[in-house]
């Protein structure tokens, strides 16, 4: 047995270049099974695109990335998919589709060309859409929903897609309040009634320590921390990763210290 | 309606407008010509012309439409069509200029213009290939910018040669590139066609359900099991091989593309699984039912079933943008 049998996913030495820039540098870490993970950064830092080389939706790369103890390269693709799931920022361009039709396109790792839709995967895809709420909207447009009911959608199918990770692309940024704590309820339960493992990435540090098992910060492409919450939460860590100053100050029931926003310097004052 | 319902509706009027259409045109053929051949000359008319012509349309409006669909779906945009990418630009510039250079030779059965208008649209098919595979991928971005300046390039050299013809060769060109099913007489070139047409259509219904995907995003689609890659490059050679099939008989006779598959989706939904069989199904019946009036309005002239075809396209497709906008 490998000393991280633990780890779905293991990324060694991982850099990857778009044409001459090099986006990721050197990233070494590991994903636990069943883990929550954040991954934090600025602007530009390579966190979408470390999203997009773990499902390798973007090929390539020097370094080594394994999913479940074997190369990422090994994997066919349908087979990949049973594994990882990958939730975009979700531009809700397509055809009409309805929200049913689009759930049951996440069962594609499991049917061949000619064979049809089977129980099993009617079965997927309604659990999928109860668990995160879908099912109330079952037969709308795609195209007609909000952008919190669109995010709970994609999240449905990938969910439906039967994969262990989920990776998810800043899953809340554009939500409301309610949609952004729906969303967050939705992952919670699927990571741990369901022992799903979580990878998403985000700009909100604050939800990122309370709701994170660990979180890894990317800067310029490299991993510039990587630990539990309360090992973030300081302002030398914080401005190190962000280049800013920060002010936090103690969650009143969570134990943790939280970013609060600063009061701008207006001149004259 | 239920889907497989509308799908057998489509299946039962592509059969009757093929059963009726060969004994619609200026002269009358009864049915019985089918197998009473007392008058020679009508006999020939129904299998020498009717029905090879009849037989052309399908397969034409079929391969269109269908690779039309697969465009739209590829690019993700619903104004795509069969000539998009500029390969019947290329099958135009090869026949136009076969006329220019006045070169009538026949070659395996198929005419100086065909092979000509073939070999352009394969000159288009590499370009487009080549311009979009150089970065070590196959970004269907940059292949849409490719295809359109491909496109752009062979029209203003079909134009120069236009230009430098005389008047009979220049009328020859024009009308070429409206498109027309007239050139069709007995079944060489329909069996020409066919492997095109029904390799093309093979393909693409093998690949329904990538297509559906690859409608909602190529990442999304990756991220779900398809091999994006792989599945882009099938679809551009079989949907840009039926087009230069196609048009290296028929010339580029429009809308058939945009519209069938426009249509069908909203009789049957954007289900490509269902969606697939009905474009092919609409498509053929469409030019036939197209080129069956083309044959008789006007009689004893033929119009070009182009411009039937653009007549009941063009408004069509306004009143796609104006009315369906919002979900497609």
């Amino acid at each position: 047995m490998s000393p991280h049998a633990a780890h779905v996913i293991e990324l060694r030495n991982f850099s990857f270049r778009i044409g001459r820039k090099e986006i990721l540098r050197d990233v070494s870490f590991g994903v636990r099974r069943g883990e929550y993970l954040t991954i934090v950064g600025p602007n530009g830092a390579g966190k979408t695109t470390l999203l997009k080389c773990i499902d390798r939706i973007l090929p390539g790369g020097s370094g080594s990335i394994d999913v479940c103890g074997r190369p990422l390269a090994s994997y066919r693709q349908k087979e990949l998919a049973r594994r990882i799931s990958y939730v975009p920022q979700a531009d809700g361009r397509t055809f009409p589709f309805t929200v049913e039709q689009f759930v049951l396109m996440g069962r594609y790792p499991y049917l061949n060309p000619f064979s049809s839709i089977g129980r099993e995967d009617r079965q997927a895809v309604r659990d999928a859409m109860e668990m995160t709420g879908t099912a109330a909207f079952a037969d709308r447009l795609l195209g007609t929903l909000s952008g919190g009911e669109r995010q709970q959608v994609y999240i449905a199918a990938a969910l439906a897609q039967g994969a262990e990770v989920l990776l998810l692309d800043e899953p809340t940024t554009f939500l409301d309040y309610r949609h952004q704590s729906e969303v967050r309820g939705l992952l919670a339960r699927a990571n741990r009634d369901s022992g799903v493992t979580i990878v998403a990435v985000t700009h909100d540090v604050n939800q990122a320590a309370l709701e994170s098992d660990r979180i890894v910060a990317l800067r310029e492409g490299s991993v510039v921390f990587s630990g539990p919450p309360a090992e973030i939460m300081k302002p030398d860590v914080l401005g190190r990763i962000y280049g800013t100053s920060f002010l936090l100050i103690d969650h009143p029931s969570a134990g943790l210290p939280v970013i609060v926003p600063q009061v701008p310097t207006r001149s004259g004052s | 309606m239920s889907r497989a319902w509308t799908l057998g509706l489509l299946l039962v009027f592509a059969v009757l407008v093929l059963a009726a259409a060969p004994f619609f045109g200026i002269e009358s053929v009864p049915v019985s010509t089918l197998w009473r051949a007392d008058d020679m000359a009508k006999a020939d008319i129904l299998w020498k012309i009717r029905i090879p012509r009849v037989l052309m349309a399908l397969l034409a409006g079929a391969g269109l439409a269908t690779s039309g669909m697969a465009f739209q779906a590829m690019f993700r945009n619903p104004l795509a069509t069969p000539f998009t990418l500029g390969i019947a630009s290329g099958a135009s510039l090869g026949a136009v200029l076969c006329i220019h250079l006045g070169w009538n030779f026949v070659l395996l059965g198929f005419s100086g213009i065909s092979v000509f208008a073939f070999a352009g649209a394969g000159v288009a098919i590499l370009l487009v290939y080549g311009l979009t595979h150089s970065r070590r991928e196959f970004s269907t971005a940059t292949m849409l910018l490719a295809g359109v300046a491909v496109s752009f390039f062979f029209s203003s050299l079909i134009l120069l040669l236009q230009y430098l013809s005389d008047f009979t060769r220049t009328f020859h060109m024009l009308r070429w590139v409206m498109g027309g099913l007239e050139n069709v007489v007995d079944f060489d070139e329909v069996l020409g066609v066919l492997p095109f047409v029904a390799g093309g259509c093979l393909v693409v219904l093998y690949l329904t359900r990538e297509l559906n995907l690859i409608t909602t995003g190529e990442e999304l689609a990756a991220s779900r099991g398809v091999e994006v890659y792989r599945t882009k490059m099938a679809l551009f050679f079989a949907a840009s091989l039926m087009v230069g099939g196609v048009v290296a008989i028929c010339g580029p006779i429009g809308f058939v593309g945009l519209m069938a598959p426009h249509i069908c989706r909203l009789l049957i939904g954007p289900d490509h699984r269902y969606l697939m069989p009905a474009t092919v199904l609409f498509g053929g019946a469409f030019l036939i039912v197209c080129d069956t009036a083309a044959r008789t309005v006007m009689a004893p002239t033929e119009l070009p079933v182009g411009i039937i075809t653009a007549l009941l396209g063009g408004p069509f497709f306004l009143w796609l943008l104006l009315v369906r906008r919002a979900e497609l």
